[in-house]
This record gives C-alpha cells, sequence and structure tokens, in this order.
C-alpha cells in the first residue's frame, strides 16, 4: 500500500455544473500512473467508501490517459447554493483523499 | 504549411494608459501577416482573463498583442458562484473591474481592427447582465472616443416558449434532476439557455467588431471566430474549452492572466502570454479534465467534443501543442439554466472558546433547535435554521472524515425564511439562545459565544436555489438567441 499523496501532483474537487462534484487525481509522472491504472486501485467503489455515498451515486470513475489522472464524478450532496450547502465551488471537498492509501501492485516488485 | 514556434513577426505594442496608438505602417504589417497567416492557415487567438473583470498583468496583455492575434475573446461567465446571481439578475464581477478590463480590450481590439468576443455577459448571460455589460462597453467607448458596430445577442428563454417545449417534450433532465414541470417554469426569476457557435457566426457574418452574448458555452466564444473562418469545429472547441480560463491550464496557474492559441488545420497549440508561466502537456491535459464529469466527451451544443484519439505535445518549452480532438454531431440541444427565490437569508458569526461548551455543542444545538421550534411554532414550515460549525466538520459536514474540534470552534447560524422578518426573528431568537444555553458543568455563565461583530447579525439577502437544469432540443441552433445590431459611435 502507498498513501496517494505520495503519488499524485494533483488532488482537488470541484463542481462540474451545480449538481455535480468531481474528483481529479493527476499522477506524478506515466509510470505511477499505468502502474495505478493496471491495479485499478481507484474506482467508483473506493470512491463511494470515501465519501460514505451509495456507488449508484458516482456518474463516472475514469482513467483518463493524456493527463495521467483518475476521474470520479459523483452528485452533490446539495445542488450548488441549497440549504445546507457547505461548499459551493466544491474545491475544499478532496481532504477524504488524502488519507487514501491505495494497492501498490506486488510488495516485492523491483519497481516499488 | 505550419509554421514552427515562429517569432512574433510584428512588435505590436497598445499603448494602455497612453493615448498614442501603433503607427500606421505598424498597422499595416500588422493586418498583412494576418491576412497572410489566414491563408496559410494558421489563427491566433487571444484569451485575456479567466473571467472578464479578473484582470491581467499590462505586460502579459502586451506580449499577447504581440503574437498579432486574429479574435480577442473571453468568456464572462459561470454557474460556479452559485444560484443568487442569476437568480437576482446580478453581476458577480464588480463594475469597476470589468470596466478596466474592456477598456484595454475594447482599445485593442479596435487599434487592431480585429473582432471582440465576450460570451456569457456579467456572469450568468441573463438580459440585465448583458445590459449592464453593454452599458459599460458604451461607457468606455464614449470615454475612449472608439466607434465599431456592436452585435448583441440575448440568451433568454421566454417562460411562454419553454412551456410549449415542456408540452411538445423538446426539454429533458441534464444530469441528476427531476423532470421539469410548470411550476419550475414560472417559479423562475431568469430563465437562460447556452448558446452555440451559430449566433455568434450570424454576428460576425453581419459585419460585427464586437459581439456581446448573455449565456454562451463557453469554448463556443472562442470557436466561433475559427469556424467561420473555416477551421475544424472539434479542435476550435477544444482550444475554446482551454482557452476560456486563460491562464488556469498554465503552470503555475492563474485566472488573471493572458493565454494565446495558435489554431492550424490538423492541430493546435496554446501558449502562456507571461513568460513565467508555461503551458505544459500535464497542465493542458489535466486543465481538460476541469470542471467536466467525463474527460473524453464533452458534450455542448449540436453535438460532443470527442477527444478519445487527443493527444498532447510539448513542442516549444512555454507551448504545448493539441491534435486529434474531434466533433460528433448530434441534434441540437442547449443547455437551459434557471434559479428561483426562496426566501431571506440572515446569519450570525461567532467563535467560542469555552472547552467544556464545545464539548456539549451537539447537545446544546439540539437544545437551541428545539427552542427555536417552540417559540416559532405558529411559523412552522416558513423557515430554516442551520448551524455550521468551522474547525469540526464545517467544510465537508458528514462527510468529514476527522470531525474533532480544537481549542475553538467557529459558528455560523443561518435561517432562511419566507420573509426577511421572519429570518430575523428567527436567527436573533437563536443567537440570544445559545449565548446563554445552560449545559452541565457551565462555569462561564455570561455567555457562551464571542461575536466580532456589532450588528452581530446580517442580512444577506434574498436567497435563491437553481430550478432548471435541463436539455432544450433546437430546430435551428439559433432559434432563441436573436442577433441584434447596434452602431455605436463616439
Amino acid at each position: 500500500m502507498k498513501s496517494l499523496v505520495e503519488l499524485a501532483s494533483v488532488i482537488r474537487t470541484k463542481n462540474a455544473g451545480p449538481y455535480e462534484l468531481t474528483i481529479d487525481v493527476i499522477f506524478k509522472d506515466r509510470k505511477i500512473y499505468e502502474r495505478i491504472k493496471k491495479s485499478n486501485s481507484l474506482d467508483a467503489s473506493v470512491i463511494a467508501r470515501l465519501y460514505g455515498v451509495p456507488e449508484s451515486d458516482i456518474i463516472t470513475a475514469i482513467y483518463f490517459d493524456p493527463a495521467c489522472a483518475f476521474k470520479a464524478t459523483m452528485n452533490r450532496k446539495v445542488p450548488c447554493g441549497d440549504f445546507g450547502e457547505k461548499d459551493i465551488y466544491g474545491a475544499q471537498q478532496h481532504a477524504p483523499l488524502l488519507d487514501l492509501a491505495v494497492q501498490w501492485g506486488d510488495e516485492d516488485d523491483s519497481d516499488s | 504549411m505550419v509554421i514552427e514556434n515562429r517569432p512574433p513577426v510584428t512588435k505590436l505594442t497598445i499603448p494602455c494608459g497612453v493615448t498614442k496608438g501603433p503607427s500606421r505602417v505598424t498597422l499595416v504589417l500588422h493586418n498583412l501577416r494576418k491576412e497572410l497567416m489566414i491563408y496559410m492557415k494558421q489563427l491566433t487567438l487571444l484569451s485575456p482573463t479567466a473571467i472578464l473583470g479578473y484582470g491581467f498583468p499590462d505586460s502579459s496583455f502586451e506580449r499577447g498583442l504581440s503574437f498579432g492575434p486574429d479574435v480577442i475573446a473571453v468568456d464572462a461567465g459561470s454557474t460556479d458562484p452559485g444560484p443568487y446571481y442569476l437568480g437576482a439578475g446580478k453581476p458577480f464581477v464588480a463594475q469597476g473591474a470589468v470596466k478596466r478590463d474592456l477598456t484595454y480590450l475594447l482599445r485593442a481590439a479596435r487599434t487592431m481592427r480585429i473582432p471582440l468576443v465576450i460570451g456569457s455577459a456579467g456572469g450568468s448571460g441573463a438580459r440585465p447582465h448583458l445590459e449592464w455589460c453593454r452599458d459599460i462597453i458604451i461607457e468606455v467607448a464614449k470615454e475612449e472616443g472608439i466607434s465599431f458596430r456592436m452585435a448583441v445577442i440575448p440568451a433568454d428563454v421566454p417562460q411562454p416558449y419553454l412551456r410549449e417545449a415542456l408540452w411538445d417534450e423538446r426539454i429533458k433532465p441534464l444530469g441528476p434532476v427531476t423532470e421539469l414541470t410548470e411550476a419550475d417554469i414560472s417559479d423562475s426569476t431568469y430563465l437562460v439557455a447556452q448558446m452555440g457557435i451559430e449566433p455568434f457566426i450570424k454576428a460576425l457574418d453581419g459585419g460585427a467588431d464586437v459581439i456581446l452574448a448573455g449565456r454562451s458555452y463557453d469554448p463556443a466564444v472562442f470557436a466561433a471566430f475559427p469556424v467561420w473562418k473555416g477551421f475544424k469545429e472539434g479542435l476550435a472547441l477544444h482550444l475554446g474549452k482551454i482557452l476560456e480560463c486563460a491562464a488556469i491550464a498554465a503552470l503555475p496557474g492563474s485566472g488573471s492572466d493572458c493565454m494565446v492559441g495558435f489554431l492550424e488545420e490538423d492541430r493546435f497549440m496554446v501558449e502562456p502570454a507571461n513568460r513565467e508561466r508555461r503551458a505544459t502537456v500535464a497542465s493542458v491535459a489535466a486543465h481538460t479534465l476541469y470542471e467536466k464529469s467525463n474527460p473524453y466527451l464533452l458534450p455542448g451544443p449540436g453535438g460532443d467534443l470527442d477527444l478519445y484519439q487527443t493527444e498532447f505535445t510539448q513542442v516549444a518549452e512555454h507551448r504545448v501543442a493539441v491534435k486529434g480532438s474531434s466533433f460528433r454531431p448530434k441534434p441540437y440541444t442547449v443547455k437551459v439554466e434557471g434559479a428561483k427565490k426562496v426566501g431571506y437569508r440572515v446569519i450570525t458569526i461567532a467563535g467560542a472558546r469555552d472547552p467544556r461548551f464545545i464539548e456539549h455543542l451537539d447537545e446544546i444545538i439540539a437544545g437551541v433547535e428545539e427552542r427555536t421550534v417552540g417559540n416559532f411554532q405558529w411559523e412552522k414550515g416558513k423557515y430554516k435554521l442551520m448551524f455550521h460549525i468551522y474547525g469540526r466538520n464545517g467544510v465537508m459536514g458528514d462527510q468529514e472524515p476527522h470531525p474533532s474540534m480544537g481549542n475553538e470552534v467557529g459558528i455560523v447560524i443561518e435561517a432562511l425564511a419566507e420573509t426577511e422578518e421572519l429570518a430575523e426573528a428567527v436567527l436573533g431568537f437563536a443567537r440570544s439562545t445559545m449565548l446563554h444555553f445552560g449545559f452541565p458543568g457551565r462555569l462561564a455563565t455570561a455567555g457562551n459565544l464571542a461575536f466580532p461583530y456589532s450588528p452581530s447579525d446580517f442580512k444577506v439577502g434574498e436567497a435563491y436555489i437553481f430550478s432548471i437544469h435541463h436539455l432544450l432540443s433546437l430546430e435551428r441552433p439559433d432559434e432563441i438567441f436573436p442577433v441584434t445590431f447596434e452602431e455605436v459611435r463616439s
């Protein structure tokens, strides 16, 4: 297991329109990215568990090769600006990802 | 033919704050070069700033102009700041800031004889936002003594039109929203649709020097001119997607600095105007993800931008080339946005430092809520009360992974009610009840809360929520976006 913070150069959240929150994790280099992608360490179920929401709330969970990135989009808890809003821009919802440790392939792998 | 990393051919310095313009010779050279580049199939686009009014350094703007742009385009809007601005018909950038930017842009565009395209005027792009921005443009034109032909394109969707579309089943939910109802339509204060490139093209056909559009699909503001000039829609839209946030796609990123785009037949390139920033494969590719649900297929008016075959290449230290992006046409739909008023909001801000108060905070909040319900029982259902506890879970609510508290907490109490009087009464009651609330082991009996201000309570004013976020099918792309022209003479 390795901490996501060690592997990524960007970990962020933001509104994708008023009804969705999107997570971007951009890895430090292609080698790290390919390894994470191969082991599928990040997926909809990981994000759902991390944010305490049903997996059906995760709209997309996808690897994006051109940016060495993992992206997940989920329904917002409340639509942007509704009563109960805590974060209009959705830009400070990334903290749970900072605690995440991900599968890092075989521990005895010479690359590890 | 493609020119790699060409140096700026004409060094053109627009005097900002100085009245003297570039010499006639410089202008003639610039125009000759422009014609030549279009003939050689390269267009240069200047995006001065991420949102009109966010500003840019003089030096960046001048360097951006030195590339000899064929068009200056700027996005002025977003739904990110929430429903208030659309609902109330208010701009979210200050008048003075927008005027400052427009002075630079209008002066440069008219001196260089290139179009200036502004999308999502005033932030939300409804009628009052458009008129507000138009007034600023006319004021600047008068002050600067410049004349031009301006196209104004409103993006408002009339309520009767939308009702008819609902009956005709031409409207459907976009993302996690419910089916549209007639009440959603009539409750909305302003309704706008995001226009695609077609109304802009109509404005260009009509000889517009300046295009001022209401709510627009962000990339369309940038893609319209190149498509009008015969460039491919997919690449133009992808370039627009990157340019609409200006230097946010650079490293280091900035929302208040210029980005330059170079569009060719089979690729485009981007480079920040400020030499202290670079476009890198990572920064540009990462920006393609930004604010979107799926990075490979970006839906817009009339089709999807398909990025499955997109490749990013570092072609120079500060410049990235992008190719392979394409446009997949679909039946023409536009996104409709609306907001409705839900009442008035009043808040108070306080701190608490007493460890016993903090320890009992949940019981205290429950107690204050119970007292408030009892005190306003005849107003049941007409108000809502909420406590935001900063220092515990003020940002993430029940999704906070570490809801622990430190020595102190910040408390925002919020009341939302049908009338401002009721919101004030409920908030005031909750505040004073919490201030003097008794709890086990209380030592500090003079008061539980530390208020930074007098008055302690703040009227936030009207509160809105988004009421419409749906897709509307159009028969013609410009069906609801009438283009009108006016001659601005100074």
